[in-house]
């Protein structure tokens, strides 16, 4: 019973990031329709300005805050300059412009920083909190980042006039544009905010998985995964989809198929439930107007 | 869609003068090239069918696919367990893949057929996540070889034909390609590929006219793989090695790639976006040894920038407004 909490407990911790990086994904959905699929390597260049900056002396919240500006800088800049020539093009040709930034990021990443893995600090002591020994203070902490993230991401869509206009801009530009919503600049931010979450699942799951410019490829095939779980169009969904996957991923690695197979297994596990509830456990059904 | 509403499949007289002259062009390369060229070009000729096949999913039927490169797999992997624990004649091989992959791809598409847009990719790119881990899973090592892979022998010129093994590889799938084309052009051209189209663009006036959508939809996902079947066990037999890494998940984006590079919904995007994914990477290569991917991701955000409907629209448009000025 020990190791199965244990288990269940650091399954959350991992879920958590795949809940930050799930909610990036579907902020970007919300705003246009598209899944990123840059979201992991745009959080894994986030990760390795953290680490610049950590060792450029300045101390971890700090650099965190600084890292979560300059992501959302980042962010706001990439679909202003890149994405916004093309965002009437065909929905094919935005989501291989993804595929091409992805590759960049990657690539460049290896570049400056190199290939080789390094460790990433963790801001959480390492001893376990209060005196348990079922989860690490960094999992905790990861966990408490992520609730937070979630609170602060619905604060402001709920009870800000910018986030009101967001999801204005969000469903249904021409009637938004008509109140005097700046859509186009909505979709930005909304990149901005995306790129900023990303980056917090980015410093929070290098500590554990450590930092290499590959260490968001199966991190982003998880949130993909937990964002389509939940439903695309659902936040909490895709926050609930996140912790699931996590958990389900350490116990299925633990005890059922080992470590070779976890990631087959729980693929499959969730296109099953997908394909019994087509739009995700949480998300919309469409219903179309003939 | 362009030509595809022409009434008939009949060329008119001067495009069948065209096609015999890219014909005839295409039988001088091997015979003026280096071998190794000769052999990145019978790869481009695999690579054509397997974005073929893809095209008709992706392009004429609207369904996404990020797992393309599990059925190149299959087909690569029948050919070569076939060929070597088997001894059947490379030729054989090629009608068990497109068999096999027909089977796997129409039975993929039964469930895949609840599942639209990103929830599609997903699922997509789960199978070709997946498939590297099965070919090295232990149980079936005997087969697959596990994480060794297997080779093969490289087939020589039948008859004393006087070419080398290279040259006649090239002419193989030279021709196995011509043959695909040809079918793939009658059927797109036909009854099912407008139904394959009007599914795409209307599934509900589809389904009033009769077309019955799940049917088509996963008999596209079928026809589809045994095309890039077709395609990888070309390539294995090209390569003559099948090793799981070498179908890793970047392999099926590379192939969406080649495709909206190529052109969506056109028979020639296959054959530009074979271009694309066999030499762009090289060319990146050699601009930038340090960051070639870098290069590369530029490369193919230009690319969309230059022509967003893909090359095949951009020679559309450029030949279109040449014949208007003369």
């Amino acid at each position: 019973m020990d190791t199965f909490l244990a288990q269940f407990l650091s399954g959350l911790a991992t879920g958590g990031v795949y809940a930050s990086l799930a909610l990036a994904l579907v902020m970007i959905h919300q705003a246009t329709r598209l899944v990123n699929f840059a979201q992991g390597e745009l959080a894994m260049f986030s990760t390795y300005i953290a680490w610049s900056l950590v060792n450029a002396g300045i101390p971890y919240w700090g650099a965190f805050a600084l890292t979560l500006a300059i992501s959302f800088a980042c962010g706001i800049a990439i679909e202003r300059v890149i994405l916004r020539p093309v965002e009437r093009g065909p929905v094919l040709s935005m989501v291989v412009i993804f595929i091409g930034l992805l590759v960049i990021l990657n690539s460049v990443a290896g570049w400056i920083y190199s290939y080789t893995v390094r460790p990433f600090p963790s801001p959480f002591p390492s001893e376990p909190l209060f005196g348990q020994h079922y989860i690490s203070s960094h999992d905790l902490g990861a966990i408490a980042v992520t609730l937070a993230v979630l609170v602060l991401v619905y604060a402001f869509f709920r009870f800000t006039p910018l986030g009101l206009a967001m999801r204005a801009a969000a469903q249904n530009p021409e009637s938004a544009r008509l109140v005097g919503i700046r859509v186009g600049w909505m979709r930005a931010l909304g990149w901005g905010l995306a790129t900023a979450i990303g980056a917090s699942a980015g410093m929070m799951v290098a500590p554990i998985v450590f930092l290499d410019p590959n260490m968001m490829s199966g991190v982003l095939l998880y949130a993909f995964a937990a964002a389509l779980l939940g439903g695309i169009d659902n936040p909490f969904g895709a926050v609930f989809g996140g912790f699931f996957v996590g958990v389900l991923e350490n116990l299925l690695g633990a005890y059922l198929i080992g470590q070779e197979l976890k990631l087959t297994v729980a693929l499959v596990v969730i296109i099953a439930v997908l394909v019994v509830k087509p739009s995700g456990l949480f998300g919309r059904t469409l219903v179309r107007r003939v | 869609m362009g030509a595809g509403n022409l009434p008939h499949a009949a060329l008119a007289p001067w495009k069948r003068v065209a096609v015999a002259a890219c014909l005839a062009a295409l039988c001088v390369p091997p015979f003026v090239l280096s071998n190794f060229s000769v052999f990145q070009l019978t790869l481009v000729i695999a690579y054509a069918v397997v974005l073929l096949g893809l095209n008709m999913l992706t392009g004429y039927n609207g369904q996404i696919s990020l797992g393309h490169g599990a059925f190149y797999a299959i087909g690569a992997y029948a050919a070569a367990i076939l060929m070597d624990h088997y001894a059947v004649p490379y030729w054989m091989t090629l009608p068990v893949a497109a068999a096999l992959c027909l089977a796997a791809g129409f039975l993929f598409g039964l469930p895949a057929l609840r599942l639209e847009g990103p929830y599609l990719a997903l699922a997509t790119f789960a199978l070709a996540v997946a498939l590297p881990q099965l070919l090295k899973y232990k149980a079936f090592e005997a087969w697959t070889g596990g994480v060794q892979g297997i080779t093969i022998v490289k087939p020589d010129a039948p008859l004393g034909l006087p070419v080398n093994a290279d040259q006649w590889l090239y002419f193989f799938a030279l021709a196995v390609a011509i043959l695909m084309f040809s079918l793939g052009r009658n059927l797109l051209r036909g009854r099912i590929g407008r139904a394959m189209v009007a599914v795409r663009d209307n599934p509900i006036a589809a389904e009033a006219m009769g077309i019955d959508i799940a049917l088509y939809k996963s008999l596209t996902f079928g026809v589809s793989a045994m095309f890039t079947g077709v395609g990888g066990a070309l390539g294995a037999i090209a390569v003559q090695f099948v090793a799981p890494d070498s179908f890793n998940a970047f392999l099926s984006i590379a192939f969406l790639v080649g495709i909206v590079v190529g052109g969506l919904g056109t028979l020639q995007g296959a054959v530009y976006g074979a271009i694309f994914i066999q030499f762009v990477p090289n060319i990146a290569d050699r601009i930038s040894r340090a960051a070639p991917w870098a290069i590369y991701g530029i490369m193919v955000i230009l690319f969309v920038y230059v022509a967003p409907g893909g090359v095949a629209s951009f020679v559309h448009y450029v030949s279109r407004r040449w014949r208007r000025k003369t």
